[in-house]
């Protein structure tokens, strides 16, 4: 092999690189490559202008445009806020009654309800809002504290036995067994007559008894015939529709050791218009009152 | 001999190109990182910020340690579909006392940042054992053996010790009352008044799984339920400028 430079007439310089007889051309970049390389470092320098960029002594140089995250999403929202304004204020001073009736309100309450529903409800009492054990069916006519749009919209406002809200609907089933209140066997009594009321006991034996402890430990609240009482959260115990289940072993541990549902305050995190919409929403579910 | 053909001499020395290197990512380093260590509006003070109880940074250990920051992030961005679906953009300041941080990117599960007060203590017990149950899309995995476990938050002290070392204040008091106020938040029959002198009236005392003694659950529990509560968007107006 020759170790002479194979060098052509025409051919740019070499770097002056060479290794074991293989030299390097010193080819200009392209030159559409060059002047986008340089419009790229103009266009930095002009970013960090208009921008908020360079950090000094106690802040940062803020940029010739102004621009901020903050006030650009503080915008952003007050332009949907502001859209929506006339139709919220609307919302929030018509009689809650009156929402369904009026075709207009009573369908952007409806759409605007199950936004609200499906980001801060569906995760409890499901995207589809048929509950799950221990969180309500909002699908059917049986309702713990009412079904009214009003009822609705207090609940929705102030919660269920939290601690964030005075006005929470509140409630406390005593703990029949835990707290020794009553027998096993008392229980059990109970247990088989609350059973017999929407269908079969375990052992029909028992009911009779159980009557007897119902009507001295159970019917305050959820009434003689069982039937509830929605002024204290009682539930129906005769209709078939159960929060936590109505088989025996369910019913033995809800009266044994109680339940104590809870459900936040949302008149801190959502408006009222929102709250009005989420209320309307859920009482056109199926079963409003 | 320009400037430029010196550069001969750094591309030649196997060393010398290690040390400028090292110089050069390090103004990088300055430049970039510095800054945000004295910059005002980068180190924004706001009201209620508190340190984590003994109760809550154990909640926050089992965060840590299962894996949680792996699907949820902790920071609500300031865009509008995140403010609206979260609640109002996370603030610097509110990570102050996180050691490391939880912000995140990745998003399997939902941004945790505000999940405090927005479900009740049974949703999350429920949910950590199991997550279906309540959400049936969820891809979560199951978490109920953190009820079985029980703990006694004997190290939680050494804890924050360490991130008291690293600039929390968390006072000697509160390091020497550590475990006496972990079990206190837990139990609601229990005489909690020193956890409040010490660290607020607006923690939480309750039980918060649900089950007799204090397990991991009620430790995660607690902490859920403080995540982004400390701060009272009511009355704290975020400057614009920033």
């Amino acid at each position: 092999m020759s170790k002479k430079s194979q060098k052509f007439e025409g051919d740019p310089n070499t770097t002056g690189h060479e290794w074991d007889g293989i030299e390097e051309f010193d080819n200009p970049m392209p030159r559409w490559w060059l002047w986008t390389f340089y419009a790229t470092i103009i266009w930095g320098v002009l970013y960090t202008i208009a921008y908020p960029a360079w950090p000094l002594i106690n802040g940062a140089t803020a940029g010739v445009l102004g621009w901020s995250t903050r006030a650009d999403v503080a915008a952003e929202i007050t332009a949907v806020e502001e859209a929506n304004a006339p139709i919220n204020a609307k919302l929030e001073a018509a009689d809650l009654t009156a929402i369904a009736e009026d075709p207009e309100l009573g369908s952007y309450a409806v759409s605007a309800g199950s936004a609200v529903f499906k980001t801060w409800c569906a995760q409890c009492h499901g995207s589809g809002a048929a509950g799950a054990k221990g969180y309500p069916n909002l699908l059917d006519d049986d309702w713990l504290w009412g079904g009214s749009v009003e009822d609705i919209h207090t609940t929705v406002s102030h919660g269920i036995r939290n601690e964030d809200s005075d006005e929470a609907r509140y409630s406390e089933m005593p703990a029949f067994g835990r707290d020794e209140l009553l027998e096993k066997e008392e229980i059990s009594q109970v247990v088989n007559y609350v059973m017999s009321l929407s269908g079969e006991p375990q052992d029909a034996s028992k009911v009779e008894a159980g009557s007897v402890v119902f009507a001295d430990n159970c019917a305050s609240c959820h009434m003689e015939d069982g039937t509830g009482d929605r002024a204290q959260g009682a539930p129906n115990l005769a209709d078939a529709i159960w929060l936590y289940g109505g088989d025996y072993a369910t019913l033995t541990e809800t009266v044994s050791n109680s339940r104590y549902g809870v459900m936040p305050a949302w008149n801190t995190r959502l408006t009222e218009a929102e709250i009005r919409a989420v209320s309307s929403y859920v009482h056109q579910l199926g079963g409003g009152e | 001999m320009s400037i430029l053909d010196k550069h001969k001499i750094l591309e030649t020395n196997a060393t010398l190109l290690l040390i400028f290197s090292f110089l050069v990512v390090t103004i990088g380093g300055l430049v970039q990182i510095a800054p945000l260590f004295y910059l005002e509006n980068t180190i924004e003070k706001v009201e209620g910020m508190r340190p984590y109880t003994p109760l809550e940074m154990a909640g926050r250990e089992v965060y840590i340690r299962e894996g949680c920051y792996v699907c949820h992030s902790q920071m609500i961005r300031p865009m509008r579909d995140e403010v609206e679906r979260y609640g109002h953009y996370s603030l610097a300041a509110e990570s102050m006392y996180d050691r490391p941080f939880q912000w995140g990117s990745k998003r399997t599960g939902p941004d945790l940042a505000r999940v405090g007060g927005r479900y009740s203590d049974e949703w999350h017990a429920d949910h950590l054992r199991d997550p279906q149950s309540v959400v049936p899309e969820s891809v979560m995995p199951k978490y109920g053996f953190l009820e079985e476990k029980k703990i006694d938050g004997k190290y939680i002290g050494d804890i924050m010790a360490t991130n008291a070392l690293l600039g929390t204040p968390y006072t000697d008091e509160m390091i020497e009352a550590a475990q006496a106020d972990f079990r206190a938040q837990a139990d609601p029959d229990s005489d909690y008044d020193g956890l409040l002198e010490r660290y607020g009236e607006d923690i939480n005392v309750r039980n918060f799984d649900g089950q007799p003694g204090i397990s991991e659950a009620d430790a995660l529990i607690a902490y859920l339920q403080m995540l982004g509560t400390l701060v009272d968007f009511s009355t704290f107006t975020p400057d614009a400028s920033r």
